[in-house]
């Protein structure tokens, strides 16, 4: 009989692929490939079904594979796939299972006990007399979600090229990974093999791409390194996507992560998704989108930053100079409201296609909210939002740092039934921003800093360097200031990139 | 467990700075001004004070502080100097 190597035996790792579901029996790589030729019947002890079966398997010649117990059936010659290689290279759904197979390929397969069918598969005109006509099977082994893990390993961990990095046995995984410097100070989910891999199933690259050059040791940083983080991250397989996005804008020239991160400045990547995907994925646009609470929010932006922190080795207190920092720096990420906004998509606006997903990486610090419950005017309303954002870096500093305006739903209505829509808002804010030389003066209301020898008006900041976005939750008229950082060739460009795959 | 390494799996070799000179008689000191305000004050003062002692200035400049200094800049200073001091001032 032709021998032929099962894929499971080729995919077996020898063993450090198992992670923490160590479920499947070593004994897998020693399993006998099913024969070119012949008929092959897949049980298991712990099925009603094969137990019923078990007596009429000695009438078939045919090669018998027990996924747990090998002593089963008595009485006929079984080979071991405790280890399960036998059941997958063959696609074992259901047990029993009876297929024939011809020349290495199968030509006939009947799942579960169906007397008429396993007697035409055989050819054994007087098969199970005794048994009833059909029964249903049970669930293959290769379904066990206690075994599914380790199976994943095994078919596509040789996929995986990261340092494999054994946690000892008595270490607490979550001290563990804190101690080897990995965390940015929460705990973080372990990345093992199949968490990984899961996390690998998000995005239709392939693991070996290489992402971006992550600043600041400029490292290449591959799907599969940022998959690791992501899952540290404690992100879904379905963000992946958006994350490989914000790593690529964030490295980027005229992002300027490297900058960012080495400025006293205590400002950080945040990233804004756009799009269907926002929906999809579950970011959220509504109440509390700038805190806490959703998995999404929480955790696409903390995986960026600890892919700047450990594969582009930018870390607090070496590149990382911040004063003070911010609490956003542990990841800021939230979408825009686009379906609940009255204006154009601010991804539009910024040149993305109606309808397409994409992200916006930008520097921000945290939020700081503008009250104003009173106006109902558009010009009032401006003009509230124009002090408020006047605060960003310094009150006497234009062009200053750039921002975000965040304006929440009762907010962008008041303009919205005015009939101003964004060109028309950005319009009256830039004029209201254009600030005085006499009140930007250093010295000016008895403050040494300011502008030096302002000559004329000067704008709160530079072209582009307002980005204006809907979200938030129903109630409340406020909105809210993201202050940014040095915008434009001396500092960070805000990037927006298309989520290909989304 | 088994955990991959998050990391980009470098462990460089640690830095070490040049060998200290025992004086700077005869040798060429560059000074980096890396463009925040008044950092020229305290590099003038220091070429001042170089010259002086019969040292060779050269001055540079990035042209921001806020990137990293151009890989031709940092090749050039390395060519031309013994010592760089660079001034970081507000």
């Amino acid at each position: 009989m032709a021998r032929r190597r099962s894929r499971g035996a080729i995919l077996d790792t020898d063993g450090r692929g198992l992670g923490s579901v160590p479920r499947v029996t070593t004994t897998a790589s020693t399993t006998e490939a099913p024969p070119d030729d012949g008929l092959v019947v897949v049980v298991k002890q712990d099925c009603p079904t094969c137990r019923l079966v078990a007596p009429v398997l000695g009438d078939l010649g045919a090669t018998v594979y027990s996924q747990d117990d090998p002593a089963f059936p008595d009485g006929v010659a079984v080979r071991d796939d405790t280890g399960l290689d036998a059941s997958t290279a063959l696609g074992i759904d259901v047990v029993p299972t009876l297929l024939r197979r011809e020349g290495g390929v199968e030509t006939a397969r009947a799942e579960g006990w169906d007397r008429e069918a396993w007697r035409g598969l055989s050819g054994v005109a007087d098969l199970g007399t005794d048994l009833p006509e059909w029964k249903p099977g049970c669930g293959s082994r290769t379904h066990d979600p206690e075994v599914a893990d380790a199976l994943l390993v095994r078919a596509r961990g040789h996929e995986l090229t990261a340092r494999r990095v054994e946690l000892a046995g008595l270490e607490d995984e979550a001290e563990a990974l804190y101690d080897r410097g990995w965390t940015d100070g929460l705990p973080v989910v372990a990345p093992t093999l199949p968490r990984v891999l899961r996390m690998l199933a998000g995005t239709t690259r392939e693991p070996a791409d290489v992402v971006a050059v992550v600043p600041p040791n400029l490292v290449p940083a591959t799907v599969e390194k940022v998959a690791v983080n992501a899952v540290l991250a404690g992100c879904r397989p379905e963000y992946l996507p958006v994350v490989l996005a914000a790593v690529e804008a964030a490295c980027t020239p005229e992002f300027n992560a490297h900058g960012l991160l080495a400025t006293t400045w205590g400002a950080s990547p945040a990233v804004l998704v756009h799009g269907p995907v926002a929906r999809r994925i579950g970011v959220n646009a509504g109440g509390n989108a700038l805190g806490q609470g959703t998995r999404a929010n929480s955790t696409i932006g903390r995986a960026l930053q600890l892919v700047i922190r450990n594969v582009g080795g930018g870390r607090p207190g070496e590149v990382d100079r911040a004063t003070l920092g911010q609490p956003g720096k542990v990841g800021l990420c939230f979408a825009e409201d686009e379906a609940g906004s009255p204006w154009e998509p601010l991804s539009v606006a910024r040149g993305v296609p109606a309808g397409a997903s994409a992200v916006t990486v930008f520097a921000a610090e945290g939020a700081h909210g503008v009250v104003d419950q009173i106006s109902r005017t558009p010009s009032s309303l401006a003009r509230s939002l124009a002090r408020g954002l006047q605060g960003v870096g310094h009150p006497k500093l234009a062009p200053g740092f750039d921002a975000v305006l965040v304006l929440a739903p009762e907010h962008v209505a008041v303009f919205a039934e005015a009939g101003w829509d964004r060109a028309r808002f950005t319009t009256e804010l830039d004029a209201l921003l254009l600030r005085p030389p006499e009140e930007l003066a250093r010295g000016a209301e008895g403050i040494e800093e300011g502008v030096p020898e302002p000559t004329g008006p000067r704008p709160k900041f530079r072209p582009g360097g307002l980005m204006v976005v809907v979200a938030g939750g129903g109630a409340g008229k406020f909105s809210a200031v993201l202050g940014g950082w040095v915008g434009g060739q001396g500092g960070s460009t805000p990037v927006t990139r298309v989520i290909e795959e989304a | 467990m088994i955990v991959l390494d998050p990391t980009d799996e470098s462990r460089p070799a640690a830095r070490t700075v040049g060998p200290r000179p025992d004086d700077l008689t005869g040798r060429t000191v560059g000074l980096l001004d890396i463009a925040k305000p008044r950092g020229e004050v305290f590099l003038d003062r220091l070429a001042e004070l170089l010259a002086e002692r019969g040292v060779t200035v050269r001055r540079y400049a990035k042209p921001t502080f806020t990137r990293p200094l151009p890989a031709d800049l940092r090749a050039e200073i390395a060519a031309e100097c013994d010592v760089v001091i660079e001034a970081l001032a507000d």
